[in-house]
């Protein structure tokens, strides 16, 4: 059997998705990291952005995730963010004219918000 | 009916509108504490986590930071006190207030200057009140407080903090809130968030004894890994009491209303009873009204006989 990894995707309020996959993408602040399982034991500073988990039975989960840590040890990993969604909760059209509506109000940080949401839900696609 | 009657009537029929509206404000409050607590418990992996990664930077790192080192010569703090918007709640505000205003003496004694901040207006009211002074103040979210409410109460703390002590930054924060215990039981505890002593956070964090952490690898680096996570820290914390101060106004709430809800109940039986004597005597003076009015009649008839 395939090594798997056990993934937590934590939200401030929530835990948002959790389960076992094979790997992980995720942004730090010094780049783009994937995690596979049998990782040496990581701590790091999350970028807003896309997070990519392949889940073991073949699928992929992708969800926006604003700021926040990656921990991995012992092959469980937990994301951790103040504010995640997963890619199917979601919205398109309504990101969209929040990022309308933020390009027009020049409200950089909600753009920035409402980008990272359609990047995930793009990337899904 | 006698004037008498007439007034526990009234008195009757305003007691049972009351005890409508507490019996409905017990079990609003009821439902909320549902509600809260399972906030609280939707918190939790958040809180642990994040718990989890300070020990781990903490004990795996040997690196000092402002906010986990003891400042030498501590001359200001900051105190946070939770407390709710609304009353009706029994002692709820005043039991945390008091722990505030213990604790602000206690510093004070220790010779550090305390500067206020409060949740809630309850507690905005009582310092307002003795005219005291309020570093800053935050209302309206008491009864349902969301992540984005903590990052507002932690954002100025945080700032406070990180400003040097002479331009008018603090050396330590100190949390008071109501522990929600069980339902009958909640408690308002006071709690220092900085300086973080990493004993406590690692004798919190130790799921089971033995268990060895593990060496990390921190991306970009162990200062900068700790620079961001412990505002975090700080606002998952005061999220945190948020929630469990938010629980424990609910129950306090419902037990207030519970008790408010029995008296009235009493004060019902106590009234219905007095109504009823009233009513009671006013029938028996009305007959011995008719009888002695009779016999008066049957005296005076007898008499012009003769």
């Amino acid at each position: 059997m395939a090594a798997e990894l056990h993934v937590a995707l934590v939200a401030a309020d929530r835990e948002v998705w959790s389960g076992q996959a094979t790997l992980v993408v995720a942004r730090t602040t010094s780049g783009d990291i994937g995690v596979m399982p049998g990782h040496q034991p990581l701590l790091g500073v999350l970028e807003s952005g896309p997070v990519t988990i392949r889940t073991s039975d073949g699928g992929t989960v992708v969800a926006a995730v604003h700021g926040g840590f990656i921990s991995f040890a012992d092959d469980k990993l937990s994301l951790l963010a103040e504010v995640a969604e997963l890619s199917d909760e979601i919205d398109v059209q309504r990101v969209e004219r929040e990022l309308e509506r933020a390009k027009a109000e020049d409200d950089a940080e909600a753009e920035r918000r409402a980008d990272v949401r359609l990047r995930a839900a793009t990337a899904a696609r | 009916m006698g004037a008498q009657l007439r007034v526990y009537k009234r008195r009757i029929r305003s007691v049972s509108a009351t005890k409508k509206i507490t019996k409905a404000m017990e079990m609003i409050a009821a439902s909320r504490v549902v509600k809260a607590q399972r906030k609280v418990a939707a918190s939790t992996p958040y809180a642990t986590e994040l718990t989890r990664a300070v020990t781990a930077v903490a004990t795996g790192s040997n690196t000092k930071h402002p906010l986990t080192t003891e400042a030498e010569n501590p001359t200001r703090a900051a105190v946070l006190l939770l407390t709710s918007d609304r009353g009706l709640a029994g002692a709820f505000n005043s039991n945390a207030i008091k722990a505030a205003e213990r604790l602000t003496e206690r510093l004070e004694a220790e010779g550090k200057e305390v500067d206020s901040y409060i949740v809630g207006r309850r507690g905005v009211a009582h310092y307002n009140f003795r005219e005291r002074k309020i570093a800053e103040s935050f209302t309206g979210f008491t009864d349902d407080p969301s992540y984005a409410d903590a990052k507002k109460v932690a954002a100025p703390l945080i700032e406070a903090i990180e400003t040097e002590t002479a331009e008018g930054g603090v050396d330590e924060l100190h949390i008071v809130y109501t522990e929600f215990v069980s339902m009958m039981t909640q408690t308002a505890i006071e709690a220092r968030l900085l300086p973080l002593s990493l004993d406590e956070v690692a004798e919190e964090a130790k799921p089971e004894k033995g268990e060895i952490l593990p060496l990390f690898d921190f991306e970009p680096s162990a200062e900068d890994v700790l620079d961001a996570l412990l505002p975090r820290y700080v606002e998952s914390r005061i999220y945190n009491a948020l929630l469990q101060s938010a629980a424990s106004k609910h129950a306090a709430t419902r037990r207030a209303m519970k008790s408010a809800t029995d008296n009235a109940g009493e004060l019902i039986e106590t009234l219905t009873r007095l109504a009823n004597q009233a009513r009671q005597a006013e029938i028996t003076q009305e007959i011995s009204e008719i009888v002695g009015g009779a016999s008066a009649l049957a005296d005076a008839t007898a008499g012009s006989d003769r």
